[in-house]
């Protein structure tokens, strides 16, 4: 049984150039038709999930803080009566930091919403620029401002490893980063995916990535100064106060279920794993019709469930413990990881491992990827 | 049976590209050969890897009925040769058995070095040859300018060259006209006993081994029990015929002509290339002249790249072999490829060519170990065994070195047409390969070179530096002299401390420290990076020459990743897989079997 919720609001009034996410720009989004089609999709998947009391909810998008709070209200309104929410429900909304949506954050708080994850991206104008992002630092923090005023928690995004940061000049940012006291960061390096206009920038020779050993100087010194400030990495790019973690961020990765709903939501339920239509318009159509979002809904194999499991695990400091992953998949903790590779790495200092517990080590984070491909069992990819 | 006196038997020479493939189609076409229908570009070249390359393996013959102009009707035996060093053997039996050839020169582009060797090469066989100037209806054309270069370059008369487009049909007859009236016709004694060359086999799956012969002196026919002389086979001939292209049956085949045999043969090994056949009764007594005994003389080992594949690789071979006896093989195991093959080939064309058909046609993955060729070592006597000389095919079986006394390697004589502005290049390439310049003459604006080179040292890359050096205008000839003793060590590469015995190669003591050099740099870039840092290190014995380190990797991580990327990392993570599939391990390092095959192409600077 599901007690995580992901709602997905696809509209963004402008896309960024390195954003790959589910987000589509349109003229005019009728509230009403999307209230009525949300609630639906989310009838669906109680039916099918419902049982246990939500620990969280989270708004991601595209641009969420652009729903109107009475949308919000509404969906969250109709959540609880579905599922019932725990006593210290964690519900999370991404903002985009300017001023007309600072202006809606009381609404929002007003409508259930007790955190907030804000899309600073940077704390420098010329980075914003060329982010391709429409506020400013001063409007930005403005909107921090207002957003630790009304939310309990508050946590900010960052984009680092951008072409031209020196470890001296974004050392400098995350220190001023981690004086406004929020109580959770997540830091990104910047990647180039496919089909985004900075992959047609890079091809086109606009300009250059920040090169991997810089890359990975930075995210040395990342984890460093954050542990230093008492918001130490709790995963590859997410540093909180102890406590104080994405609880719904952790349902993804310690691979629990989750109900998601909106245009390209996923989810993961009783080893199912559910896709819904990307582009709006099919959604809503699928909605019509069948009164759910759902494009594609597949049964997982064990063998399949414990290599995402374990992909998603690792990312963690805290990393897997084979032994429950043995019950819960019925398989032997020796099928669920290579224990020559891991013998191998932990060696090489990049792995760790602590009676039936796995992890990875400080210095193996930034090779997480490849690390995958050595610990991961063949037997279980594919599969 | 034609009379001696209307048959022609001639082969093209052309430079590649210069429309040898497009006129063999139009005489073809234009004596009936075949209908327009049935046409296919290039209907000579049979296999695809001859159409892709445009070079000729098998030799291939038509035969065109041509009624001249004199009123007579001809038969026209058109042979289109092999065209590539390493089948010399081949081409010279193809031209033995031809009186002339027509040499076709592309009116814009002009002689071509390539073209030399051949046409000095029919020359030799005391061949007629007819200078084509084709392609004329091209705006760049200069066929007064190349008929000169004709006259200057190659030194024979081209006053009454013929004009030709083959792509347009122009000049055709005039080419027909010009085979029967300037070629001379064969000889032969139809009552003398039987001769025939045997000028190339192949394997048909239909009809069995099918030769290919050219009728010296007597007939050849249906029912006839004949012996191969040099193979000391006999055999009854079942079945007697010539391609038109399309297989035509014929009662027999009389002297001065070419055509082919089935005699229920299950193996082209039987039937070697240059032997002479006879009658079993009343046979000649004496075989013709050339006969020689192909010898592989480039090894090298093929391997599965997935181990269970091993078993088809061993029919599929045996399956190649069929059809092509000049290669070798015999079973082989490495501690690292596992189970396959060593295999010899005729040079590195051959090499090459077995190995893309292994890919093609039999669907094979392979990993190919470094060519090597055949060293002669002789051993002192040890505590435990006598003193011997051992034929080493294979690196990985070079003997323990203090019972070394002698190692002698193959030399070869090299002849390199080349234009003078390259020659430089040339003889310093030739010196590094620790050549011996034996001549050096000049024939126009280009020169001859005569050089006596180690074969290890041309296996190694030497015709790929030599096309690069000379933009593809050098041509390369040439043939065994021998074995001569050779400071030679054996080179080993390690990977993270352990040995690839894959990689490991035979090496002149004085270019040892070079290569060792160069190899690590190659597999420096070749080898990704790993998560931990990688020495390469080339050694004799224990004594490490050159050495490259591999850093360690720095970062490879997904910044981003929630509950929607699942899918997506799992994909990543299975690309991964699959790439390391097909990677080979050695102490902890994947190593990509494209580093196994370019990492021995060391020339390119």
């Amino acid at each position: 049984m599901a007690r995580a919720l992901y709602i997905h609001w696809p509209f963004c009034l402008k896309k960024c150039p390195y954003c790959d996410f589910n987000s589509h720009v349109r003229a005019g989004v009728d509230a009403e038709l999307w209230q009525r089609a949300l609630l639906a999709d989310m009838r669906h998947e109680a039916a099918l999930a419902g049982g246990e009391s939500l620990t969280s909810i989270f708004f991601g998008g595209g641009t969420p803080s652009l729903m109107p709070p009475a949308l919000v209200a509404a969906l969250l309104a109709e959540a609880e009566r579905l599922w019932g929410f725990a006593p210290d429900i964690e519900i999370t909304l991404e903002a985009n930091p300017s001023s007309v949506e600072a202006a809606n954050f009381a609404g929002l708080a007003a409508a259930g919403v007790n955190r907030v994850s804000l899309g600073l991206q940077s704390l420098d104008d010329s980075a914003l620029k060329f982010l391709g992002r429409l506020h400013d630092v001063k409007e930005g923090l403005k909107a921090l401002e207002t957003g630790q005023e009304r939310f309990r928690r508050v946590s900010f995004d960052l984009i680092y490893a951008l072409p031209g940061h020196t470890p001296e000049s974004w050392s400098d940012e995350l220190d001023r980063a981690l004086g406004f006291g929020t109580e959770h960061l997540s830091v990104y390096q910047l990647t180039i995916e496919p089909g985004t206009r900075f992959a047609t920038d890079v091809r086109a020779g606009q300009f250059t990535p920040l090169d991997d050993d810089a890359a990975a100087d930075l995210f040395a010194l990342t984890r460093d100064r954050t542990a230093a400030a008492g918001l130490p990495a709790y995963e590859i790019s997410n540093h909180a106060r102890p406590g104080a973690e994405s609880r719904h961020n952790l349902t993804y990765w310690r691979y629990q279920d989750y109900c998601g709903i909106g245009p390209g939501a996923h989810g993961r339920r009783g080893g199912m794993a559910t896709v819904r239509h990307r582009k709006p318009e099919n959604w809503l159509e699928s909605i019509a019709a069948k009164a759910h979002g759902i494009a594609e809904e597949r049964k997982l194999g064990l063998a399949e469930q414990a290599s995402e499991a374990l992909l998603m695990g690792l990312r963690l400091g805290e990393g897997i413990d084979l032994a429950a992953l043995s019950r819960r998949f019925g398989m032997p903790p020796g099928e669920l990881i290579d224990a020559d590779r891991l013998v191998f790495h932990c060696g090489l200092g990049l792995a760790w491992q602590q009676g039936s517990l796995v992890g990875v080590t400080e210095a193996g984070m930034p090779l997480l990827d490849a690390l995958l491909g050595e610990l991961v069992p063949a037997a279980l990819v594919n599969a | 049976m034609t009379e001696l006196s209307l048959i022609r038997n001639f082969s093209i020479i052309a430079h590649i590209d210069h429309g040898k493939s497009t006129l063999a189609d139009r005489l073809i076409q234009f004596t009936g050969g075949l209908s327009d229908r049935e046409m296919s570009e290039q209907v000579l070249d049979n296999m695809d890897i001859e159409r892709e390359r445009g070079i000729t393996i098998k030799a291939q013959t038509v035969r065109l009925n041509y009624t001249a102009q004199d009123g007579l009707t001809y038969e026209l035996n058109l042979m289109d040769t092999p065209g590539h060093v390493d089948f010399a053997y081949e081409v010279s039996r193809s031209l033995a058995a031809c009186e002339g050839a027509l040499l076709v020169v592309d009116a814009a582009q002009g002689v071509e070095a390539q073209t030399l060797a051949n046409v000095y090469q029919s020359i030799e066989h005391d061949h007629e040859i007819v200078p084509v100037i084709n392609k004329i209806d091209l705006p760049a054309a200069e066929p007064e300018k190349v008929r000169a270069e004709i006259e200057d370059i190659i030194g024979i008369d081209a006053s009454n060259a013929v004009l030709t487009s083959a792509k347009s049909g122009i000049g055709i007859a005039e080419v027909l006209e010009a085979v029967v009236t300037r070629i001379p016709p064969p000889r032969g004694d139809r009552a003398a006993p039987l001769t025939a060359m045997l000028v190339d086999s192949w394997y048909d799956p239909y009809l069995g081994v099918v030769i290919l012969v050219r009728v010296i002196d007597g007939v050849i026919k249906k029912g006839l029990s004949v012996k191969f002389m040099a193979g000391g086979t006999e055999h009854l001939i079942d079945r007697v015929g010539c391609m038109r292209p399309k297989i035509d049956q014929l009662d027999e085949l009389g002297p001065g002509e070419i055509g082919f045999i089935t005699a229920q043969i299950k193996e082209v090994a039987q039937a070697r290339v240059g032997d002479t056949i006879t009658t079993v009764k009343g046979g000649a007594v004496q075989a013709l002249p050339g006969f020689k005994e192909v010898q592989p003389v480039v090894f090298c080992g093929l391997f599965p790249v997935d181990a269970a594949d091993f078993e088809k690789l061993r029919e599929s071979i045996a399956r190649l072999r069929l059809n092509d006896a000049s290669f070798s093989f015999e079973m082989e195991s490495s501690a690292a490829l596992g189970f396959g093959f060593r295999c010899g080939f005729l040079g590195l064309l051959h090499l090459e060519i077995i190995q893309e058909r292994l890919t093609r046609e039999y669907d094979l993955d392979l990993i190919t170990t470094a060519p090597s060729v055949v060293y002669r070592i002789q051993l002192r006597a040890s505590k435990t065994d006598d003193a011997c000389e051992i034929m080493l095919h294979n690196p990985a079986d070079y003997p323990d070195p203090s019972r070394i006394e002698q190692i002698d390697e193959p030399w070869i004589k090299a002849t390199i047409y080349t234009p003078d502005e390259y020659l430089g290049s040339i003889l310093k390439l030739c010196q590094d390969r620790r050549g011996v310049q034996t001549g050096l003459t000049y024939v126009g604006g280009r020169a001859q070179v005569g050089y006596e080179l180690p074969l290890n040292e041309v296996v190694f890359d030497f015709y790929d530096r030599l096309k690069s050096i000379s933009r593809g205008y050098a041509s390369f000839d040439y043939e065994q002299i021998g074995l001569r003793e050779g400071d030679l060590v054996k080179m080993g590469i390690m990977v993270n401390g352990d040995p690839v015995d894959a990689l490991s190669m035979i090496v002149h003591r004085s270019v040892a420290e070079e290569r060792g050099r160069l190899m690590c740099e190659r597999l420096k870039d070749l080898i990704p990076r790993h998560l931990f840092k990688i020495p390469i290190q080339a050694a004799i014995g224990g004594k490490v020459i050159a050495r490259e380190t591999i850093s360690a990797m720095r970062k490879d991580v997904t910044a981003k990743c929630y509950g929607g990327d699942i899918s997506r990392k799992k994909k990543l993570l299975e690309k991964q897989k699959k790439g390391k599939a097909r990677m080979r391990e050695y102490g902890n390092v994947s190593i990509p079997q494209e580093a196994f095959i370019a990492a021995l192409r060391m020339g390119e600077e």
